[in-house]
């Protein structure tokens, strides 16, 4: 666990060693605002809620999370550096966590950020702070789920760039699952249309924005962050050498 | 001690390390000699751990690095060619996080900071990020990195690749003072390195070995070892090349620039007592005589093309 940390903080400072991070946190906080207030009418509503920020967030994170986690491989086997850090006394697995908690944190920071939102509907009205904190846990996960995704993909390649399409529309699959299985709705029995449907991260959150916890809800978020992440170690050691 | 035995390494159908199998001791300083695409460069990641071999395995003191990597790793310190860093860190920032990683504490890990940083001359650039250094800085970051654990192997691959002459002498001191308690694995280009810090010489081509000596004994190899450089005054070049290929034991005798004769030994003889008294019985002035050691350029010449022409001749 201690090498996880180490790992982990030096990934957190190379994220804000450079403006990246910084550019980051800014565009995400000016599109999450926009969506919120304009697309998402958060004042016409007239709801003491925070349904029309959450609302947006998957499609936000459709693309802004792939930017996170497109460098946390790729960028190591472009430069070389993975022949360093694979050959220090860590294990893989101490590996792959370290970098995805960092870029995790990261998103956790970002997310964060938004606090003045919450604010603001503070002062407002009088929301369901219980509903409104299950809500950032589950934009928490579910870009947690996408960064899972995205570290994995990152670990195929060495062109930042293709980590990052690639990532983008793997996670676009992730989330319209739903859309996708009704397509088969026609001939595939039912429960095979369920259990795609059940795949999709939009189904997963949805509940979770409206504040309500299914314990089965997170599972499925954990689940997919540890399957990718099994993943990612398996593809690193495959391919680490090319 | 490391140990490989029967080191194989395939890259799809291309074979890229060839059943190798050597042992290094304590107090080896060791050079992988060989062309570019030998296998040099596979064989140490294979022996850091970084690649798993195809058949074969590496033990370093005892450990398995396939099936005990991070007791393997512990001993080692590596030093990847291209020396690659993260860029954005700082070197000061970098050691340190390589200081965690290998678990160094306390005051031990502040001496040892100080101690490389001062070793490798990396002062003034402790707050810059790596990837604004030049060339020999990142070099130095990386041997500092390499070395910070005071690790009993060492692999460097080409440690003084990009250095400059006294960048390049300051690292060999450093190599031959580390040597004593140590096991240390370099690859090199540059023969003359070989000399200056190696006790022990790998020659590979094609993923295999090809000689295994001291650099002096890989000298002895040298078809040109104990030929004797002479320059003569008061006869002419052909009158003495012609006596002195009636000497036995010459192989041949070549006619350089400006009169100068080599005499070629068969055997690798030494031809100085026999070639001084015939020059001292016909009377002919000495200016210039040189008994020379043979070339490792030479022999890897010699090894690494004659096995490029019969490339099945040790297929077993």
């Amino acid at each position: 666990m201690r090498n996880v940390g180490i790992v982990l903080r030096r990934e957190l400072a190379s994220y804000f060693a450079t403006p990246v991070a910084y550019v980051f946190i800014v565009i995400f906080l000016v599109l999450a605002g926009y969506f919120t207030f304009y697309m998402g009418a958060f004042y016409e509503r007239g709801q003491a809620d925070l349904l029309s920020f959450f609302n947006f967030h998957p499609w936000l994170y459709l693309v802004l999370v792939p930017a996170i986690a497109m460098r946390l491989w790729a960028e190591e086997r472009k430069s070389g550096s993975i022949e360093l850090l694979m050959t220090l006394p860590i294990t893989r697995w101490q590996a792959v966590l370290g970098k995805f908690l960092a870029a995790w944190l990261f998103a956790a920071i970002a997310l964060a950020l938004t606090f003045p939102i919450w604010l603001t509907v503070n002062y407002l009205g009088n929301p369901d702070n219980g509903a409104i904190l299950t809500g950032y846990l589950g934009s928490l996960l579910m870009a947690g789920g996408f960064l899972a995704i995205g570290a994995c993909i990152s670990a195929t390649t060495k062109n930042q760039v293709i980590a990052f399409i690639v990532s983008v529309v793997i996670c676009f699959a992730f989330l319209l699952w739903g859309f996708l299985a009704q397509m088969f709705s026609g001939w595939a029995p039912a429960f095979v249309v369920d259990a795609i449907a059940s795949l999709s991260f939009l189904t997963h959150f949805d509940a979770l924005s409206k504040g309500v916890i299914d314990l089965r809800d997170i599972v499925f978020f954990l689940l997919v962050i540890g399957a990718w992440l099994a993943a990612n170690t398996i593809v690193l050691d495959m391919k680490k050498a090319d | 001690m490391i140990r490989t035995e029967e080191l194989t390494k395939l890259y799809g159908s291309l074979l890229a390390v060839d059943h190798i199998s050597f042992d290094v001791a304590e107090g080896a300083v060791l050079g992988f000699l060989g062309p570019n695409g030998a296998g040099k460069s596979t064989t140490m990641k294979m022996i850091a751990g970084f690649l798993a071999p195809t058949a074969g395995r590496v033990t370093v003191f005892g450990h398995d690095v396939e099936s005990e990597p991070l007791a393997a790793k512990r001993l080692i310190g590596y030093l990847p060619e291209g020396a690659p860093c993260y860029g954005e860190m700082t070197p000061a920032a970098f050691l340190r996080f390589i200081a965690d990683i290998r678990g160094l504490k306390g005051e031990h890990r502040g001496r040892r900071l100080d101690e490389v940083i001062a070793r490798l001359h990396l002062e003034s650039v402790l707050e810059q990020p790596i990837e604004t250094l030049s060339k020999g800085y990142k070099r130095r970051v990386g041997l500092a990195q390499a070395i910070l654990h005071d690790p009993k192997v060492l692999i460097l691959d080409e440690p003084t690749d990009g250095l400059d002459p006294n960048q390049k002498h300051e690292v060999r001191a450093l190599i031959r003072d580390m040597a004593k308690d140590k096991i240390i694995v370099i690859s090199t280009h540059i023969l003359e390195e070989v000399h200056a810090v190696c006790n022990r010489a790998i020659i590979i081509a094609h993923g295999r070995i090809l000689a295994d000596d001291t650099p002096a004994a890989l000298e002895a190899r040298s078809e040109r070892h104990n030929a004797v450089s002479l320059r003569l005054a008061g006869v002419t070049s052909e009158t003495a090349c012609a006596e002195l290929r009636t000497l036995p034991g010459v192989a041949s005798v070549e006619k350089g620039v400006d009169g100068h004769l080599v005499v070629l030994p068969a055997g690798g003889r030494n031809l100085l007592a026999p070639v001084g008294r015939l020059a001292l019985t016909r009377g002919w002035q000495v200016e210039e005589l040189v008994v020379e050691r043979g070339q490792l350029d030479d022999v890897f010449r010699q090894v690494t093309t004659r096995d490029a022409a019969t490339p099945q001749e040790t297929g077993a």
